[in-house]
């Protein structure tokens, strides 16, 4: 289990060459291999959300894949979601509608709401609500959070 | 046009929606990695450690010279409690850091763990109230009997005579389970030894950081000022972030020995087992009630399981004595008897919870409202109508002054929203198709941003409470307010570049505020208690106002005018009157490079500093709940929740409503959901997300809000606390929904959470159905 093994993870378009045991997972590998912290982990057992990630357009618990798992997958990270300084619709409708506070759990549901409206911007409030619900936030009460999300998904149909 | 007022986009946005904050987790990547061996035991002896070969470990008997925390009240009724760093002999709950173990890696400092062989002797051990009151009752600390630390007592003697004369009197226990504060963000920290300088830097996610290198360089015996302590970005606290903890010591430590830096990033399963918990409370409360509702006396029994050890600076005395000094909450009733005792048993320690005892002490008094209102044939509006604080200033039973609020309006307001005829009507109708309905409303007032003065009469060794605030204008224009407390999440460099914008007459932007490093900032407490906005806010105003002074002089010395007539606005120092102004960073500029022409001035540069120390001031709130109970399941449905609050001035409406909105899903949590749970040996069952069950987006309706703005001299802004109140009131809003829906059956619900399965035994047990 600690003998490493070599992986090449693309994240956000860029391609990572690392060493990483099997056991690592991509959540790990993520944030130490590739030094992209702004994924977190909050219960590195697949139900809070935080460390969620798109992989090949699907969101994805990172935590709960291994880093070999990924290795020809395209991952995306909040990283990768501004364009330069211009935030995404989804970032920027967080932002406008006061949808974090401490911002722990901010990235895991960026990459979530940006999955979902990338597959069904046009997603009804229910299915939305539930959709969101894969995720924990701690300070916001949600209230805000799926108010920002329909307002992004507004602008991405 | 003033900033404050204004539903500002927050400062502080940006590095979190873009994954560039900098969180300790992040700080940690790097380090050496540091994991605990911990009891597995909720009592016993420690007979033998055995390290293996190649693994590099720190036990208690390594730790010569570190001393135990040992926090204090100074008053009779109090009984300290020594928390050993890493303990030598002896373990006191399940979770208790026994030995640290070093490695690369956290994955090695993990495997090493599973390595390292502690010898345990199991005794016996007490976990809750029944086992842990008995006389001959196994005892956590030698020195304590009955597991009795806080032992409080209030009893004048009108109290007997009001119980004599009263038309009714009304008996209720009241059970609160315990829950975590769970931050998204577990606990960690990375501390980094400077060989240049001799210092130790501790990065650590905390609400307190000035006191936590306080408490740390107490115990390490170490100079203070060795020791700097740094918040990163934080992600949740409410209180369990708040004390400092041996892992922290343990990671000094061994930087300062090793020479090295060394982290150490919480599990969850270890914050759910060994992280600070709240809210275990049991209350029996007597009500001497007049035959028209007027609640004319009041007799409580209040006891708080506070787990093995103390918190420091608070202590184990924070949720006992809160309880007792501020039970009687709105209700004008002039006549109180309690007895308060924190109880230590072989659990998870306390620390102040988001509301401390105050969701339980309110959750008390407001099923005492609606159960009295059931004997005497009152609606739930009509009692409080009859019992709430209506003329301000009001000195309440236990001698606390509360400022004025807006108590009966946030009541009327509410039943109007909810439209309680209305609803009762929906509820009978409801009830005939065989679903049942439930409304409850909870009426509360909560202390909020109160220093010293409130804090002096619970004779703590550490008396918390002032904040301290510098405000410095650069040579540039920009300016820098440095905070003693440190926000976790609440949105203060937002809200108080809000408040110093309006002093100096300059844009929010132009203002940074900086917090959470003890080399940057004046000492100062923390964000807990609901008083950043009061405190930090009220220092920020006087400070700028003390630096706009300053700006003034200057202006009136370039002008050639008086300074009583020169204005600060929209960046420009104007005469008052006349067309002679000059820019605000032109007297930033002159004010350091052109000294020589203020010869007048009695310091140079453009700098202030001020403290606030304010005695407290109240918010109030009227929450609403509406549930359906499916009686089947024992599930319950929030169907709506309304929330009338009083938190005076808004400085920045948004971040108010996500503060209040925050809070009523923890509450909600508190009532419907969460609870930390042991079995009969100490053993924790709720370790893991599987267990511990944290509501999601689909259990929360849209929590709707109303704001009243009572302005008081108690608060300088104008503002009052808003962080807590959320959390104090929907418990008690949720709960009496829910026995308004089941009383029909003859179900009487007074403990929370109130989950399915429990709330279905109750249901079963009171119509005799086994199904």
């Amino acid at each position: 289990m600690t003998d490493k093994i070599a992986v090449t993870l693309r994240v956000n378009g860029c391609d990572y060459r690392i060493d990483v045991e099997p056991r690592r997972t991509l959540a790990d590998a993520i944030r130490t291999d590739c030094g992209l912290t702004g994924t977190h982990l909050g219960c590195e057992h697949g139900v809070c959300g935080a460390c969620t990630v798109i992989v090949d357009g699907r969101a994805v618990r990172s935590c709960l894949m291994f880093a070999v798992q990924a290795e020809g997958s395209h991952i995306r990270t909040v990283e990768g979601l501004a364009d330069g300084e211009r935030l995404s619709p989804v970032q920027q409708a967080f932002h406008d509608h006061h949808a974090l506070q401490c911002g722990f759990c901010t990235p895991g549901f960026l990459m979530l709401a940006t999955a979902i409206l990338e597959d069904n911007p046009r997603i009804g409030a229910d299915d939305l609500r539930h959709a969101l619900a894969s995720n924990l936030c701690r300070c916001t009460g949600y209230h805000n959070i799926v108010i920002a999300v329909q307002a992004a998904a507004e602008k991405m149909r | 046009m003033t900033w404050v007022g204004r539903s500002l986009k927050r400062f502080e946005d940006a590095p979190l929606l873009t994954g560039r904050a900098r969180f300790v987790a992040d700080a940690a990547i790097g380090a050496r990695a540091v994991r605990f061996v911990r009891s597995p035991i909720a009592a016993g002896r420690i007979a033998g450690i055995d390290i293996p070969d190649g693994v590099s470990a720190v036990t208690g008997a390594d730790l010569i010279g570190v001393k135990p925390f040992r926090p204090r009240l100074n008053r009779p009724d109090f009984t300290p409690i020594e928390q050993p760093i890493l303990p030598a002999d002896r373990v006191r709950f399940v979770g208790e850091p026994v030995v640290a173990v070093i490695a690369e890696t956290p994955e090695a400092a993990e495997d090493a763990v599973d390595r390292v062989d502690v010898r345990f002797e199991p005794t016996p051990a007490v976990t809750d109230f029944a086992s842990a009151l008995k006389s001959d009752a196994p005892r956590v600390h030698d020195h304590a009997p009955a597991n009795t630390v806080v032992d409080a007592k209030i009893r004048p003697p009108a109290v007997e005579a009001a119980f004599a004369a009263a038309a009714h009197t009304v008996t209720i226990e009241i059970r609160s389970g315990r829950q975590s504060a769970f931050p998204l963000e577990t606990r960690g920290a990375r501390a980094d030894y400077d060989p240049a300088t001799g210092r130790t830097t501790l990065t650590v996610s905390t609400q307190m950081p000035h006191i936590v290198r306080t408490g740390l360089a107490d115990v390490l015996g170490m100079r203070e000022d060795d020791l700097r302590v740094i918040a990163p970005a934080v992600g949740g606290g409410f209180g369990q972030k708040m004390c400092p903890t041996p892992e922290y010591v343990v990671l000094i430590w061994l930087a300062r020995r090793m020479k090295g830096s060394f982290a150490w990033i919480e599990d969850r399963h270890e914050n759910l087992m060994a992280s600070f918990h709240g809210r275990d409370q049991a209350h029996t409360v007597k009500g001497a009630f007049a035959a028209d509702g007027k609640l004319l006396a009041i007799d409580v029994d209040l006891l708080c399981n506070i787990g093995a050890y103390s918190c420091f600076p608070v202590t184990h005395g924070v949720e006992p004595l809160m309880a007792m000094a501020e039970f009687p909450g709105p209700y004008d009733f002039p006549a109180y008897a309690a007895r308060a005792r924190a109880i230590t048993t072989n659990t998870c320690s306390m620390a102040p919870y988001r509301g401390v005892s105050r969701p339980v002490i309110t959750l008390a008094m407001e099923r005492l409202m609606d159960t009295a209102a059931a004997k005497l044939g009152l609606d739930p509006v009509a009692i409080r109508r009859r019992n709430l604080v209506a003329t301000f200033p009001y000195t309440s039973a236990t001698g606390i002054k509360y400022d004025a609020g807006a108590y009966r309006e946030a009541l009327e307001i509410a039943a109007e929203k909810v439209d309680l005829p209305g609803f009762r009507a929906r509820q009978i109708a409801a009830r005939t198709d065989g679903r049942y309905l439930g409304i409850g409303f909870a009426t509360f007032n909560e202390r909020t941003g109160y220093g010293t003065p409130a804090f002096a009469p619970r004779l703590m060794e550490v008396t918390l409470g002032y904040e301290t605030v510098e405000v410095a204008m650069d040579p540039s224009g920009f300016v820098e307010a440095r905070i003693g407390a440190s926000p976790h999440g609440q949105g203060l460099a937002t809200t108080l570049a809000q408040i110093v914008a309006d002093e100096l007459g300059i844009a929010p932007d132009t203002i940074r505020v900086i917090h959470g490093d003890t080399d940057r900032t004046p000492y100062g407490w923390g964000t807990f208690a609901s008083r950043g906005i009061v405190i930090v806010g009220g220092a920020c105003k006087i400070a700028a106002a003390k630096l706009a002074v300053r700006l003034r002089a200057l202006a009136a010395t370039l002008l050639q005018a008086d300074a009583g007539k020169i204005e600060l606005a929209d960046g420009r120092a104007a005469l008052a009157g006349g067309p002679s102004s000059i820019a605000i960073a032109d007297l930033a500029r002159a004010a350091y490079h052109q000294a020589h022409q203020f010869k007048d001035q009695p310091d140079i540069g453009l700098s202030a500093r001020a403290s606030y120390d304010p005695a407290g001031t109240f918010s109030n709130a009227c929450h609403v709940a509406i549930v359906e109970v499916d009686v089947e399941t024992g599930g319950v449905r929030l169907e709506r929740f309304v929330a009338v609050e009083d938190a005076g001035r808004l400085v920045n409406p948004t971040i108010v409503d996500g503060q209040v909105r925050g809070g009523i899903v923890q509450g909600i949590a508190n009532a419907l959901y969460e609870e930390i749970l042991y079995d009969r040996t100490g053993n924790i069952l709720t370790t893991s997300l599987m267990d511990y069950a944290v509501p999601t987006a689909a259990e929360i309706p849209p929590i709707e809000l109303h704001h009243l703005e009572t302005i008081t001299d108690a608060s300088i802004t104008g503002a009052k606390g808003v962080g807590e109140g959320g959390a104090i009131g929907a418990p008690a809003a949720v709960i009496n929904a829910v026995a308004d829906a089941v009383a029909p059956l003859g179900v009487a619900v007074y403990e929370m959470p109130i989950a399915p399965q429990r709330l279905r035994a109750l249901i079963r047990a009171a119509t005799g159905k086994q199904r």
